[in-house]
């Protein structure tokens, strides 16, 4: 326990503390988005993630999100495990057929008003997997889609500026 | 090198039960000696494959014209063994290897989708790859089969398939997915519970197919390459090495010493920074979060490293037919150099906490058994087969550049639960410091990259290597001009989920999302 404690003494803040590890865009990305999020979700955003047939490399970078350099939840934005708890649907694919329907429900379980990002190459327009009797190609295909996020996979810090420009949209829009 | 000692006596015994086997049924896939049989023998030489002792890596099927080929390969020791067995498109029926080989069950349900081979001994016949969008009668990998499908407009939800059920008093249905609650791919678990106690669990897998195999016909080999990269995003380096090995052969294209060397660290960092993933997942599953940052933490540094010298986090098409997109330049090959020992003292700071923890070892320790016997039966390879007493790893027996020049140790443990999959990982992370140590120190100088030259048409080409999950097996063969006829890439996953299914008996339904991250199955990488 002593040796617990003094690793997590020794590591300290990760965040804020490892210069080479941060990022000014992120951080000065995360504060507008802190600040929108305020305004619109009353301070915190629930993302439900939606792998409609991706290769999981999306998934990876999604869920770096978390670890403690980005640490996302300190702008308000949380990912939750069902939709009908979220305010965002993050939405990877190619939608395959296979998925078609599962999505369909998600976002019909997801509440109004709701924000869906289509993530990746993929989510955009099928990416290397396109259209074909085993893939519906991009998100906008099945479900209404707000933005795109491309990139294969986008990094954390493209998605996070993604994530922003949707909700400042919204934000402009309402 | 043994060189194929022991092929005459297996050959023999195939002869004594009744396989006919005539001069020229033993020809070559690729570089792999190659049995052809009647379709009558196709399941007796299983068996006989099996009392030898031969090991079951992968079964795929092929059309040529009005033929279809179906093919497995399997391995006794160090040395791969092929069989074929040619079935007109009239009569596409072929005895099952799946009651010698319960690990070939569901590859060949997926043939049977795909291509219409009827395994007719087959213990469990139900579809498996198809869900709704093609027809019972259909079949996407035959030639006459159109890209775009037969069926446009929604599809229907995959409603009618038939789970296991069980009867009595107490016993309950627990269905998940696809859509899981964390951020993972989809699935669908059914499980049958009494109490807290998990009766069975049934996998029902399928939802990212995404037709990998169909697209890839007519594409030449980078195109390939591409796809293969992305057949599973986490293994992203293994399948694109697999997949050029595999295509190098077929072209006999010499990949430079250079190049060999840099995929080899590409693919011992993806490995590195999975495995810390996974360990750090592991223990998140049982709410010891301590782990969870301390992992994460590492492996985001590790993925920048390989961003700031390779380009990219998950060096994603990096590696290229005839080796490798680009140079690391001595700065970066230092940089890399520069981590691996912090990152050693790292673990060595790391495990020796996560061990001392009661409530951990509490929650791993015994939890999600898997017996060498089962992991031996399914043919598990990687963490989950390492755990389970199974000493394979492609790096060492398969011996290819530059694996064939390292020295490298293979952990194995024979405790065979959560506790020994994290192990094993946390072993690895170390045994694969260490061969980054030679990788770096050896390096060679020169070209990264040969001309790539496509083969004339139907040359086929086997890769095999050991991924961060295991064992991966490609196979592609080329058509004309230099496009792609068939690719098969074989993620390690398709071994590793059904020991899901058997190590989840007797534990409680909590303890089922620990079990699953200990073995952490690709569902891209198995849905195709």
């Amino acid at each position: 326990m002593l040796r617990l404690l003094n690793k997590i003494r020794k590591i300290g803040t990760v965040t804020e503390a490892v210069p080479a590890g941060r990022d000014p865009d992120f951080e000065e990305v995360g504060e507008q988005l802190r600040n929108h999020v305020g305004e619109m979700f009353d301070g915190s955003l629930a993302i439900r993630e939606v792998d409609a047939g991706s290769c999981n490399g999306c998934e990876l970078e999604v869920n770096a999100l978390n670890n403690s350099y980005y640490d996302i939840e300190r702008f308000g934005i949380h990912f939750v495990a069902s939709p009908r708890h979220a305010d965002m649907l993050l939405v990877t694919g190619p939608v395959s057929k296979h998925m078609e329907a599962a999505l369909r429900r998600t976002y019909d379980a997801t509440p109004d008003p709701k924000l869906v990002l289509a993530m990746g190459d993929c989510g955009a327009d099928g990416g290397e997997f396109g259209c074909s009797y085993a893939s519906c190609g991009g998100v906008s295909n099945i479900i209404p889609v707000d933005g795109i996020i491309r990139g294969c996979p986008p990094t954390p810090l493209a998605l996070m500026k993604a994530i922003l420009a949707l909700v400042e949209k919204r934000t402009g829009g309402d | 090198m043994s060189a194929y000692e022991w092929l005459p006596e297996f050959l023999d015994r195939l002869k004594a039960d009744n396989v006919l086997l005539e001069e020229d049924s033993i020809t070559a896939l690729a570089k792999i000696p190659m049995l052809m049989l009647e379709a009558e023998d196709w399941g007796r030489a299983a068996a006989q494959a099996q009392a030898f002792g031969l090991r079951w890596i992968g079964g795929w099927a092929d059309q040529l014209g009005e033929t279809i080929r179906v093919n497995a390969c399997l391995v006794y020791q160090c040395e791969a063994l092929a069989l074929r067995a040619m079935l007109p498109l009239d009569t596409l029926v072929l005895p099952s290897h799946t009651p010698y080989y319960p690990g070939a069950d569901r590859m060949e349900r997926h043939t049977q989708d795909m291509y219409g081979v009827l395994f007719s001994d087959h213990p469990d016949p139900r579809r498996w790859a198809r869900h709704h969008a093609w027809g019972e009668n259909e079949y996407p990998l035959r030639m006459d089969f159109p890209l775009a499908g037969t069926r446009p407009g929604p599809m229907p939800t995959d409603d009618n398939y038939r789970f296991l059920q069980a009867q009595g008093a107490g016993v309950y249905e627990i269905p998940v997915g696809p859509v899981h609650a964390g951020i993972i791919e989809p699935g669908h678990f059914r499980f049958l519970a009494v109490g807290e106690q998990v009766l069975n669990l049934e996998q029902r897998l399928g939802y990212v197919h995404k037709g990998i195999e169909k697209i890839a016909v007519g594409r030449d080999a980078q195109g390939v390459a591409r796809l293969a990269a992305r057949v599973s995003g986490d293994s992203t380096v293994a399948h694109s090495w697999a997949a050029c090995m595999a295509m190098e052969q077929a072209a006999a294209v010499q990949v430079p010493d250079r190049g060999n060397y840099l995929r080899a660290i590409m693919a011992e960092r993806e490995r590195i920074a999975n495995h810390l993933g996974d360990i750090g997942a592991i223990c998140n599953d049982v709410a010891f979060a301590f782990a969870q940052y301390q992992f994460s933490r590492l492996r985001e540094a590790w993925q920048r490293v390989s961003q700031q010298v390779f380009g990219h986090r998950f060096m994603m098409d990096c590696i290229v037919p005839g080796g490798v997109a680009n140079d690391a330049d001595s700065t970066g090959l230092e940089l890399i150099r520069t981590g691996l020992e912090p990152l050693r003292r790292e673990m060595q700071e790391l495990m020796p906490i996560l061990d001392d923890n009661s409530s951990l070892e509490d929650r791993l320790a015994t939890t999600g058994f898997l017996s060498a016997e089962i992991a031996a039966a399914f043919g598990s390879t990687g963490y989950v087969g390492k755990a389970s007493g199974q000493d394979i790893d492609a790096r060492r027996d398969m011996r290819y550049a530059p694996y064939d020049r390292l020295e490298m140790t293979v952990p194995v443990l024979q405790d065979g639960d959560v506790e020994a999959r994290m192990h094993i990982r946390s072993e690895e992370i170390l045994a694969s410091l260490d061969l980054l140590e030679q990788l770096l120190r050896d390096i060679p100088a020169g070209d990264i990259r040969s001309e790539w030259h496509a083969p004339v048409e139907d040359v086929e080409g086997v890769g095999i290597v050991d991924g961060w999950r295991g064992e991966i097996m490609t196979c592609v063969r080329f058509g004309a001009n230099g496009k792609l006829a068939r690719f098969f890439p074989r993620d390690p996953s398709w071994f590793t989920w059904p020991a899901l299914e058997q190590l989840i008996h007797g534990n409680i339904v909590p303890d089922f999302p620990v079990c699953n991250k200990s073995v952490n199955g690709s569902y891209s990488g198995h849905d195709l």
